[in-house]
């Protein structure tokens, strides 16, 4: 009760905030002191209540896509900084002739006749799914894309163009054979913030396409464009704007 | 990680910021809102102060060069807090800090394990000390940050860091035993 370390150093020892010096003039006073063994078996016991109690509160999903968008809000986008106020009329006109016009080359086929599209919706959420399970991500697993390149030799009649975007945020995790639509396709698959991203490659014959709008079901958004005759789809549950800055880097 | 760090916020951000925002101090979103929740006590205005807060850092972004980006963010969630606190509940920040402590027998393990094994209770008692207690135990015991983290965020000197995490121990023992009168009379 007189103790005066129980108030004091205590804290530091239990904390592991004392130097090695510290501790064991600490350890060797504990030996004879009563008091400071008790109190650090109650300190001890508090401090895993309140770690085991699941008192930690992470932030809900609505609030993060609120901050989401109040970011994209307060940041400038290159094109408002140049453009004068007048011809914003002009702008959201061409935005939506593009806009209408890849919507249309994008659903339409995939809703009429399956043959001109190559996979399906459906079927490209089903693979993201089915790569989520344990065990099912990867094939090659690695961070460097001079490994994952060289594994879909031979496997495939194509070679995708496997590149590692981790400075801009996305990790590239591995590489997977799939299947969509009948065909075998590369997914490479990327990680953002634990998220999983899959992207899937397969040749096509079709002029290059511009990254289209995104689609949304289930939760998952996809993003498709074809680019040097590479057809290109990628899907995860990060937000669009995640997702579209891999598409623009894949584009490139 | 001095107030200078915060720099002003006139500069208008661009799409370079925004992408650097999202992977030094987005991820830390639960750290932040973990911190406010505690301090204000109540989820709906804890969701409002941590956006506040996690668009006024943004706004300080500029002048964040580097190193620990959850004490940064976290020291603006707490100074947005505080700020909040100010106009809404002026009378939780009245207890003073340095409240001279009265010595009391230390509880037995024992009790104190009966007593904290209530998650209720627990968060009751947590809820009853004041803020400048409430938060220090929620960075280190929660969050896990360090002494120096606990200093820049609260802006108390590192020297004292030990001493209040000292306090704020004493003053949650004694809220959970006194919740539980039969509980702390099995102590000694």
């Amino acid at each position: 009760m007189s103790c005066d370390f129980t108030r004091t150093v205590l804290h530091g020892y239990l904390d592991g905030e004392l130097d090695a010096a510290g501790a064991a003039e600490f350890e060797s006073h504990l030996e004879s002191c009563r008091e400071c063994t008790t109190a650090l078996g109650a300190e001890e016991s508090l401090r895993s209540s309140l770690q085991r109690s699941g008192l930690y509160e992470n932030a809900p999903v609505a609030l993060r896509k609120k901050i989401r968008a109040g970011l994209d809000a307060a940041t400038a986008s290159p094109a408002a900084l140049r453009i004068p106020a007048w011809r914003w009329l002009a702008v959201a006109a061409a935005i939506l002739l593009v806009g209408s016009i890849s919507w249309f080359a994008w659903w339409r086929p995939a809703r009429d006749s399956a043959s001109t599209a190559p996979f399906t919706a459906a079927e490209i959420i089903d693979a993201h799914v089915r790569s989520l399970q344990p065990g099912h991500l990867t094939d090659v697993a690695s961070t460097d894309n001079h490994t994952v390149k060289p594994w879909f030799d031979g496997k495939l009649a194509f070679v995708p163009p496997v590149k590692n975007f981790a400075d801009e945020g996305f990790q590239l995790v591995g590489g997977r054979l799939d299947v969509l639509g009948g065909q075998n396709v590369a997914a490479l698959v990327y990680s953002r913030r634990k998220h999983i991203i899959n992207v899937f490659v397969l040749p096509t014959k079709e002029p290059d396409t511009p990254i289209h709008p995104p689609g949304l079901r289930q939760g998952y958004q996809w993003r498709h464009w074809r680019r040097q005759g590479m057809e290109y789809c990628a899907i995860s549950d990060v937000s669009d704007s995640d997702l579209y800055e891999l598409a623009q880097l894949l584009y490139q | 990680m001095s107030g200078s760090d915060q720099g002003k916020g006139s500069d208008v951000l661009d799409a370079q910021d925004r992408a650097r925002f999202e992977q030094l101090v987005l991820p830390h979103l639960d750290a932040a809102f973990n911190l406010a929740r505690w301090l204000l006590k109540s989820r709906a205005d804890c969701e409002d102060v941590a956006q506040e807060a996690m668009l006024r850092a943004y706004r300080f972004f500029r002048g964040f060069h580097g190193g620990d980006a959850r004490a940064w963010l976290l020291q603006i969630v707490r100074n947005t807090c505080y700020t909040w606190l100010e106009k809404n509940r002026p009378v939780e920040l009245m207890t003073e800090f340095d409240e001279e402590l009265h010595p009391q027998p230390s509880t037995s393990p024992e009790a104190l394990a009966i007593a904290g094994d209530n998650r209720e209770r627990l968060s009751r008692a947590l809820e009853t000390l004041p803020p400048r207690f409430r938060e220090v135990l929620v960075l280190r015991e929660l969050e896990g940050c360090s002494y120096k983290e606990i200093a820049a965020i609260t802006a108390i000197p590192i020297g004292t860091v030990m001493s209040a995490l000292a306090r704020a121990r004493q003053r949650l023992q004694r809220a959970l035993t006194h919740s539980s009168p039969q509980e702390a009379s099995r102590e000694l």
